[in-house]
């Protein structure tokens, strides 16, 4: 098939950016969207130009480095995929698709349509984790039996990619998806109860103080993920955090 | 006598660890405040030992080349870790766990460094359950386990199919805690591109801030290397787009040998290739072996009818399948190791049978497996007399709670439901066993250079089983590195901090910038990835699945010819001073362009056959095993560790014996 591609382009944080149109030719449906644009990339290269720039890693939907807003939305039209993942049949000859970088305030742009998402990065790390040395003589791992629904769902929340699909989803710019996923994750555990009050107020508030908007319950994240993170757990991490604050 | 010291300890094989870390030097919490360590790769190995080293007092600096720790390759790790818990009462001991690695790495590694392995993994899920990793557990609430290929027991922990992923964010965890304590400084799109040596030891690195283009200097008393493997000098893979080899290249260059580069997984079940555009490969966990049959049609007929399309392969009956590796191998049957599954792929896709349009693909079918746990569940759901719908419906319901995701996956790439046609898969790059040489220590041929994980050599022999690399992965960095790095570092409570302002430190930098600058020099023919295809193609048809004396000794004259097409004509767009993905690539494909020839120099001079490497030389004549690999423990019971002497033609080997006490060397039979 043959597209238009109307592609974000952004030197870099401190440039303006613009779309630029691009086409090309022979893109056939077994094709991921990236190795979509791996083929304008070869063909920018041979002309000399400068291949268009975004984030991606491992190629099956699990690092989380691939983001891209296409046609209006995180990772695309097809569901419960990473950019990676969503294949070109997924789209006809002839389409024009929009390709820009995931916005957010607390996701600057670096170059075209990479973006800086350290702002995840420090919301883990303000409460993120179980405190626990590594010794070798932690007590036994089956001392503690967790019922299985429990376990399942720690490993539900746990499964986010911090993508930050969420984000991008979101009007308000919101992180609380990618937040409670991990809150409830531990909330959940036997082994992160201990940490509770403190974990949830710490990563609530990097999460404000990093810039990212409230929660107003529209469910587009939920909709958006490309992991299936319910929003079950904001309301988690809502209690957890009325808890803690009433501790607190 | 080799100048190589495996540094093992004395005494009996299941007292060697304890005593060793029982004498071995300690430095005092006060002193570790002013030791720096540097950790290049964030991945299991590197952010475990990363968070454990920083744990106990050291100044810790991590590197990463993508945005963030968490998004390192180990995270694609689907189907479980290993460890010799017995939680399952079918007699599985520290004992047991050593000898299937050893055995499935067909007596090629070292003895003291398995059984360790086996001794920590306990550890290891003790561990990461402290850590809140959110296992998968039976309905009492206990831990579960399911088998891999190779062994008799189910000592295999899991997470659904994401249990890398798991780990890795329970070691991510661990370092963000370090993080938030100051004690951990993480330097995110950051690539080693120089090891820096001073006095002959390792004192630092030079490091490309992959947003600015800055190079820049970094310095510590000890440099991990926990970068893993080197797969994608395949180009094909099933690792990420940036996993490389540079660091470990740049530290071979520098006197860090490199062991047993010929030594590479082929993973049995992955997503078959559908076009010349692919960029990667997509892995189907080994997991599914557990409940998935392996077959292809008997006749030929039947396969040409399947390729046309007028054929599905659910209308063949039993009676019409081959199920291959049930035949040949009846006691292991669809949980042979790796490489033999692999092998017996090849074997039946080069006769002929293969089921997709390239001819290069086989069946992993679940169509049993759905019926017997159908009726299972019916069963303990109290529904008597179901029908065969039900029985389905109840049966796919198990499926998709076992292996949900990776149903998905497999739908999502090849636009076909597995739940109700079999799925097709083919063997794929996926793990290098070879890496950097390392002693008991994990310390390289370099003093003060250390690696871990996937980047050293030690453990997997020559062949690795399922369920065992992030086993391996945490156990150097959580258990093992963090007690031998103290002992090295012992000697420098008194060396105070390294000065980065040294003649050492300048002429790195510079070897760095002129390399740079010749890459950004090339005459603008042809794209990066141009020329990293082509080296992929001559590595898989040459140096692959199956090797030959001719073969491989074309593909060291390819390649070198390739090496210097590549630096006269390569074209790198934009400057080297900013964000510049191709030059990125342009400096790992260079660094496999000297890898390949080095990988295939070892393959040839390995004329046996032995776990992932088949020499067509060294095949068993007669006899039950006729046909299979035949391994030659006479003349190569040993590690290939080769030391850089300038063009990779001219690597001088040197061999460290393998010493087996406590296993017999046998015949390694499925049968």
């Amino acid at each position: 098939m043959n597209l238009t591609l109307k592609i974000w382009r952004q030197k870099d944080a401190a440039s303006q950016g613009s779309i630029v149109d691009y086409q090309v030719k022979g893109i056939e449906g077994d094709m991921s969207f990236l190795e979509m644009l791996d083929v304008l990339n070869e063909q920018l290269i041979t002309k000399g130009d400068d291949p268009v720039v975004f984030d991606h890693d491992c190629r099956e939907g699990i690092c989380g480095a691939c983001s891209l807003q296409i046609n209006g939305e995180p990772h695309g039209p097809d569901r419960l995929v990473t950019t990676c993942q969503l294949h070109m049949r997924k789209f006809n000859d002839g389409d024009t698709i929009y390709i820009e970088p995931f916005r957010a305030k607390a996701f600057p742009v670096v170059k075209d349509l990479m973006v800086d998402r350290s702002s995840f990065e420090r919301i883990q790390q303000a409460g993120g984790y179980i405190s626990v040395n590594t010794s070798g003589n932690t007590q036994d791992a089956n001392a503690i039996p967790i019922p299985k629904e429990d376990a399942d769902q720690a490993m539900d929340a746990a499964t986010c990619i911090g993508c930050g699909a969420c984000v991008a989803a979101c009007r308000n710019a919101s992180a609380m998806l990618f937040t409670s996923a991990k809150v409830s994750q531990y909330a959940l555990l036997p082994q992160g109860q201990v940490e509770a009050t403190d974990r949830v107020l710490a990563m609530v508030n990097q999460m404000d103080e990093e810039g990212f908007g409230n929660c107003t319950n529209t469910g587009a994240c939920e909709i958006e993920c490309p992991k299936g993170i319910s929003l079950e757990n904001i309301a988690r991490m809502n209690r957890e955090y009325l808890k803690a604050s009433l501790k607190g | 006598m080799s100048i190589l010291d495996s540094k093992i300890p004395e005494g009996p094989l299941a007292d060697k660890w304890t005593k060793h870390k029982n004498t071995i030097n300690l430095v005092n919490p006060a002193n570790k405040r002013n030791i720096d360590i540097i950790v290049v790769g964030t991945g299991l190995a590197g952010g475990s030992a990363a968070a454990t080293l920083a744990e106990l007092g050291y100044n810790v600096k991590t590197f990463c080349y993508s945005d963030s720790p968490r998004r390192a390759h180990s995270i694609a790790a689907q189907g479980g870790i290993n460890a010799a818990k017995n939680y399952q009462g079918d007699g599985d001991s520290d004992y047991r766990l050593f000898y299937d690695t050893i055995k499935g790495g067909d007596y090629r590694s070292r003895e003291a460094n398995v059984y360790r392995l086996a001794e920590v993994s306990g550890n290891i899920i003790d561990q990461c359950v402290a850590q809140g990793v959110p296992f998968a557990r039976e309905y009492g609430g206990l831990l579960d386990n399911r088998s891999f290929g190779g062994v008799l027991v189910s000592r295999t922990f899991y997470a659904k199919g994401q249990t890398g992923q798991q780990l890795l964010l329970g070691a991510y965890s661990a370092m963000n805690r370090q993080i938030n304590r100051g004690k951990i400084q993480s330097f995110n799109r950051h690539e080693m591109l120089d090891l820096v040596k001073v006095d002959g030891k390792a004192r630092g690195i030079i490091a490309r801030n992959l947003v600015t283009g800055e190079i820049e200097r970094h310095s510590a008393h000890a440099v991990v290397l926990a970068t893993g493997g080197y797969g994608n000098v395949f180009y094909l893979s099933t690792n990420a787009m940036g996993s490389n080899v540079m660091a470990a290249w740049r530290a071979h260059r520098r006197g860090a040998f490199f062991a047993n580069p010929c030594y590479t997984q082929i993973h049995p079940t992955c997503i078959p290739v559908s076009g010349d555009h692919q960029s990667k490969l997509t892995l189907m966990s080994e997991s599914l072996r557990n409940d998935g049959r392996i077959w292809v049609p008997k006749r030929i007929e039947d396969v040409e009818a399947i390729r046309a399309g007028k054929l599905k392969p659910t209308q063949l009956s039993e009676e019409e399948r081959d199920y291959y590796l049930e035949r040949r191998y009846p006691a292991f049957g669809n949980l042979v190791p790796r490489d033999v599954a692999s092998r017996a792929a090849k074997e039946r896709c080069d006769a002929g049978y293969g089921v997709n349009k390239t001819g290069e693909a086989v069946y992993l079918d679940f169509a049993a497996a759905i019926q017997r746990y159908g009726k299972e569940k019916a069963l303990t759901s109290g529904i008597h007399n179901p029908s065969k719908e039900e029985i389905t419906k109840l049966g796919e319901e198990v499926i998709e709670a076992k292996y949900g995701n990776l149903f998905q996956m497999y739908e999502k790439i090849v636009d076909e439901n597995p739940y109700k046609t079999p799925m097709m898969i083919y063997p794929a790059v996926h793990y290098t066993m070879g890496g950097l040489w390392v002693d008991y220590n994990l310390q390289t041929t370099i003093p003060g250079c250390y690696a871990a994980g996937e980047a050293n050599f030690s453990d997997h022999g020559a062949n690795r089983l399922g369920a065992s690399a992030l086993m391996q992965g945490l156990a150097d960095g959580y258990f093992v590195l963090p007690y031998t790095i103290g002992d090295y570092l012992s000697h420098d409570i008194r060396t105070g901090k390294i000065p980065t302002d040294t003649p050492e430190f300048d002429e790195a930098e510079k070897h760095v910038k002129d390399r740079i600058e010749k890459l950004m020099g090339g005459s603008g023919q042809h794209s990066v990835d141009y020329y990293h295809k082509k080296l992929g193609k001559i590595m898989w048809n040459k140096c692959g699945m199956s090797r030959n004396e001719k073969d491989l000794k074309s593909a060291i004259d390819e390649i070198a010819a390739l090496r210097e097409d590549f630096w006269k004509n390569v074209k790198i767009p934009g400057t080297a001073n900013s964000m510049n993905p191709e030059l990125e690539k342009a400096g790992r494909v260079a660094d496999f362009l000297e890898l390949g020839e080095l990988f295939a120099k070892d393959a040839l001079d390995r004329n046996e056959s032995c776990g992932g490497h088949f020499r067509e030389e060294s095949v068993e004549q007669e006899g039950e095993q006729k046909g299979e690999a035949l391994r030659d423990d006479k003349n190569f019971k040993y590690v290939s560790a080769w030391e850089y002497k300038g063009e990779p033609k001219d690597a001088q080997l040197h061999k460290e014996d393998l010493v087996f006490e406590n296993i017999e060397l046998k015949t390694r039979s499925y049968k």
